[in-house]
């Protein structure tokens, strides 16, 4: 089953440097929890702090950063449910639906993906995240009615065990080179 | 109704909360965050610091746009179940996987893979295949429709 499909380049891709790449492989990990965090970054960098903190409002106006905060772990904070929803929908209504599903607070995720027939029908997914099992069907139900999906073929997968859970690690090669 | 919520102070559940997005770009963000609270940076320092290693934050830092730097890839396999732990070892043994679960499917094992490239992500998918002679599906994001402004949490 090879299954693989490019994924198509993104024309709005941001241009990124070489200090902004030096600077997401430092801040991938987090910010230091020190009273001067842009600083501290800045002088790994050998950039001044009024740098780091411009080129991270940079990155968020630009939208490569879509957020920048604490991140929570669900699970540990009492959410222990968490169902990948997956969707069927007809190719010239995903973005709609989309969109309309993506705006609800306890959706985490929702993308595009393609499909993998005859394995495989569906094509956006929803992460979904709730106290338990029926606090995430009865969010499901809210967002079908509100996005008329009554129609629409989904399935939900409930997560039953976390093998590995972590931030991402995007440039792991160069990160190591920086810190050192 | 969980015991993990019960130990949360009023201070930490506002730090969990309300920080999720716009996080001072300021000199001393702390501090900042502090002056909200009528408190010190220290205590705020030392309170996120201790929220960080209780598990209940991953880190205070950025979450980037899916393939707006590196590539990443979501990918499915259906794995006997007499097998599963050996293959969700393996694959867990990839620096490259930053998430991982079991769900409730055909497609019973779930992971997402994030690196410097797209060749970096086929060679480990490739790799996978090969060491656990399962077939990978891969999913990669075509749309994000999501804004993320982080997760609202309700407290019981």
């Amino acid at each position: 089953m090879k299954v693989r499909l490019r994924r198509p380049a993104l024309p709005e891709q941001a241009l990124l440097d070489e200090q902004d790449l030096s600077l997401i492989d430092l801040i991938q990990v987090g910010l230091p929890l020190t009273a001067t965090p842009y600083a501290d970054l800045g002088k790994l960098l050998d950039i001044d702090e009024r740098e780091v903190i411009s080129r991270l409002q940079r990155l968020s106006n630009d939208k490569v950063i879509k957020r920048l905060g604490v991140v929570v772990r669900h699970h540990e904070l009492g959410y222990r449910a968490n169902a990948m929803t997956v969707w069927n929908i007809p190719n010239d209504s995903v973005s709609k639906l989309g969109f309309c599903m993506g705006q609800f607070e306890f959706v985490t995720l929702c993308y595009q993906r393609p499909r993998r027939l005859p394995d495989w029908p569906y094509n956006l997914f929803t992460m979904i995240h709730g106290r338990d099992r029926e606090s995430v069907l009865a969010n499901i139900q809210i967002i079908i009615e509100a996005c008329d999906l009554i129609n629409i073929d989904h399935d939900i997968l409930f997560s039953t065990r976390r093998f590995k859970q972590r931030g991402a690690i995007y440039r792991k090669d160069n990160a190591t080179k920086t810190v050192s | 109704m969980h015991s993990t919520n019960t130990d949360i102070t009023n201070l930490e559940k506002h730090l969990l909360n309300d920080f999720q997005h716009g996080f001072p770009l300021v000199s001393r963000p702390f501090k900042e965050i502090a002056r909200k609270f009528d408190t010190t940076e220290e205590v705020i320092i030392g309170m996120l610091t201790q929220l960080q290693k209780r598990g209940f934050i991953s880190r205070v830092g950025a979450v980037f746009r899916a393939n707006s730097i590196g590539a990443s890839t979501l990918a499915a396999m259906a794995v006997p179940t007499d097998r599963l732990e050996e293959v969700a070892t393996m694959i867990n043994s990839y620096s490259e996987v930053n998430h991982n679960y079991q769900r409730e499917h055909h497609f019973n094992l779930w992971f997402v893979l994030t690196a410097s490239d797209e060749q970096v992500l086929n060679a480990i998918l490739d790799d996978i295949e090969q060491r656990s002679g399962i077939a990978v599906m891969y999913l990669p994001m075509l749309e994000d429709y999501h804004i993320d402004l982080g997760f609202d949490l309700k407290w019981t």
